[in-house]
């Protein structure tokens, strides 16, 4: 198999889509939304629109960083009896596709840590995940976890948001690797009509700190956005607008639609309009 | 009276505590235990609240011998920690009001607070009333129709009351609700979390602040008895009542400290909120602390007659007292409390909150072991009107 080798394929992939002068497009799932027998299939829609780059969301029965779509989600995939271990399969089998495009898990801390963070970073290894965004561990909190990570060439992404401060930047920076996720507003994940417009500011201000990329999630909900936070940084999350796809087509044409806006906003991520 | 000590540790009860939040709100925190550690040298604002507890509050509350009720069962003698009668009926106006106050001095006119019973949700109302601060008070759906009256209340009081409709619709998606408001509106806000619980600083400031309760019992027991009491007793929640009557005994190793925390149907029903009995270590609102989790580290809800109790957590001071054994936590059912609250109600004309109810079935089980001479000091933290309607139903009377 030729693909970039595990544990460095988030760093090829932004590599590769500043050569094509573009942003990264980063997409996501609820694991075990709408169903657990779904998650795949999903996964493999938002892969079809050209996604660069998916995350994993981890259901956990207290989710204090998230609005209303993905709380609602997260509790229906825990009600189907979705675990920590069913996220594990889903990579396994995609990789075992042959599916190279980076997939990482985004999930609140307890599981994480439930499930024993030694096994986490073992099994993720193994498995060719390549790394973790935990929205509830500041770098004070995470460091034993960043270093099981890094011992399996695994990333512990950062999070910032418009409220860190010039050390917090810092110390999230420095102890982080992948990108760096920008918070692109104050507040929960959720569709929005508007992107906030301190954003240049606030990337301005992270962009002193470190060279690795910047992605801008939060309320990115369509193409314009995308384009908007392209001409800014190097990557664009988009979570809760895609499960709003997923619960407002019929389910026969879920997929393809959900395919349609992937492909749409990837189209919107050239740089330099 | 010195009301509020300085910060002395960063958050860390041994291995709890901590600060498991998402980074939007770590700034505000690291403002908040700034503006915190200040207080400890700001007069003006020791007095301004000091003041405000002796004549709003009406402390220091007695401690009152429950001489019937301690002939009847016959051992030590037990003695009650009068919190029913602070204002609002409750311990918990001692932290609300501490923290408006804090609020107010940095700059925060937006309150918000979550609420399980509707305790602190009426004291917090109560505190920004007298304050003149903005109230808005998070309250699970399933508890706003189980306590009508405290939503009531806190209406009359000014405050606006948010429903919450996410999760299992109780306290802890309350918690989750309040978290999300602040992590929105966290430049203008400052969140009153109800008990010493959530991220480095609330439960150092939170047990600070409701210290008071056992600074006062320590000098009353030396005052009126010449020493300490031999056993404390403390209803656990999320923990505030209990931490601050024990805080200022924990250097004193002869007093024996017990918790009691809701065991619901029984702890072997799986229906229960006793956390540092059968829970287990994991993170949850910002804290690594005990928790009641299932085997995929998802909280689970729990169970208890008294909507005060019914939390998945606990503080994470109270996990590292367990974990040094200088703390010993039990549990108690609903139908014992429901004993526990008849026998003082019968025996001392006096009607206890739920919670209280099981600290009082369990320091009379305590007693009834111990020699007369022994003092058993039981905190009563809050008063029963509130309870009216499930303590009627719990004993099958029709109103
Ligand atoms: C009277 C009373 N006691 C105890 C509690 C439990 O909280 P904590 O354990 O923080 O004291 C409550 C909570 O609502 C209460 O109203």
């Amino acid at each position: 198999m030729s693909g970039p080798i595990q544990g460095h394929r988030l760093a090829a992939t932004f590599a590769q889509t500043k050569a094509e002068n573009r942003a990264a497009l980063i997409t996501f799932a609820t694991v075990g939304y709408p169903t657990p027998a779904d998650t795949a299939d999903v996964v493999r829609a938002l892969l079809a629109g050209g996604s660069d780059v998916v995350e994993l969301g981890i259901p956990f029965s207290d989710p204090l960083a998230d609005g209303a779509t993905i709380q609602h989600a997260s509790q229906i995939a825990l009600e189907q009896g979705t675990t920590l271990k069913m996220a594990f399969d889903v990579v396994r089998d995609l990789r075992a596709e042959g599916v190279e495009t980076p997939l990482v898990f985004m999930g609140y801390y307890n599981p994480f840590l439930h499930y024993g963070l030694e096994r986490v970073v073992t099994e993720a290894g193994e498995i060719g995940l390549d790394g973790f965004i935990v929205p509830d561990l500041p770098p004070e909190e995470g460091q034993e976890f960043g270093t099981l990570a890094r011992s399996h060439d695994l990333d512990l992404i950062p999070l910032l948001a418009p409220t860190s401060t010039e050390s917090r930047i810092q110390a999230n920076v420095q102890a982080g690797s992948g990108f760096v996720y920008c918070v692109s507003l104050t507040g929960v994940t959720g569709a929005r009509e508007q992107l906030s417009a301190t954003l240049p500011d606030f990337l301005g201000r992270v962009r002193e700190h470190t060279d690795l990329p910047l992605a801008v999630g939060f309320g990115v909900s369509r193409p314009e956005h995308v384009a908007t936070i392209a001409q800014l940084a190097e990557g664009v999350v988009s979570a809760s607008a895609l499960i709003n796809v997923l619960d407002d087509t019929p389910a026969a044409r879920r997929y393809a639609a959900l395919t349609d806006l992937v492909r749409e906003m990837r189209e919107a991520t050239a740089h330099g309009q | 009276m010195a009301t509020i000590p300085s910060l002395t540790i960063r958050g860390q009860f041994g291995d709890y505590g901590g600060r498991y939040v998402p980074e939007t709100v770590i700034p505000a925190l690291e403002e908040l235990e700034e503006a915190y550690a200040g207080l400890a040298d700001d007069t003006a604002f020791q007095d301004e609240l000091d003041v405000l507890l002796d004549r709003y509050v009406g402390r220091p509350t007695p401690i009152y011998h429950a001489a019937r009720l301690s002939a009847e069962i016959g051992g030590a003698q037990m003695y009650l920690k009068r919190e029913d009668l602070a204002h609002t009926g409750a311990h918990k106006i001692n932290n609300a009001l501490g923290q408006a106050l804090l609020a107010k001095r940095i700059g925060r006119t937006r309150i918000i607070a979550e609420t399980g019973a509707g305790q602190h949700g009426v004291a917090t109302a109560a505190a920004c009333a007298m304050l003149g601060l903005e109230c808005i008070v998070y309250m699970g759906e399933v508890d706003v129709h189980r306590q009508t009256l405290n939503v009531f209340r806190m209406k009359l009081l000014g405050a606006t009351v948010i429903p919450v409709m996410s999760g299992s619709r109780t306290l802890k998606d309350a918690i989750n609700e309040t978290i999300r408001d602040w992590v929105t509106n966290v430049e203008t806000t400052h969140y009153i979390i109800g008990s010493v619980v959530g991220p480095h600083p609330y439960p150092t400031i939170v047990r600070d602040l409701q210290s008071i309760i056992g600074r006062e019992a320590r000098e009353q027991c030396l005052a009126q008895f010449g020493r300490l009491p031999d056993v404390v007793v403390a209803c656990v929640g999320g923990g505030s009542n209990a931490i601050g009557i024990f805080h200022p005994f924990v250097d004193d190793t002869e007093v024996r400290l017990v918790g009691v925390e809701a065991a619901g149907h029984g702890i072997e029903s799986g229906e229960h909120a006793a956390t540092l009995v059968a829970g287990t270590p994991g993170t949850l609102h910002g804290a690594k602390s005990y928790l009641l989790q299932d085997g995929d580290g998802q909280i689970y809800e729990p169970h208890s007659i008294s909507a005060g109790l019914d939390y998945p957590g606990v503080g994470p001071e109270h996990s590292y007292l367990k974990d040094l054994g200088r703390a010993e936590y039990v549990g108690v059912t609903d139908e014992q409390a429901l004993e526990g609250f008849q026998h003082l109600c019968r025996t001392e004309g006096i009607i206890p909150a739920l919670e209280p109810a099981h600290a009082m079935y369990h320091a009379a089980q305590l007693a009834s072991a111990l020699p007369q001479d022994q003092i058993v000091l039981i905190n009563l933290s809050g008063r029963g009107d509130k309870d009216m309607t499930i303590v009627a139903e719990g004993l099958g009377v029709e109103l």
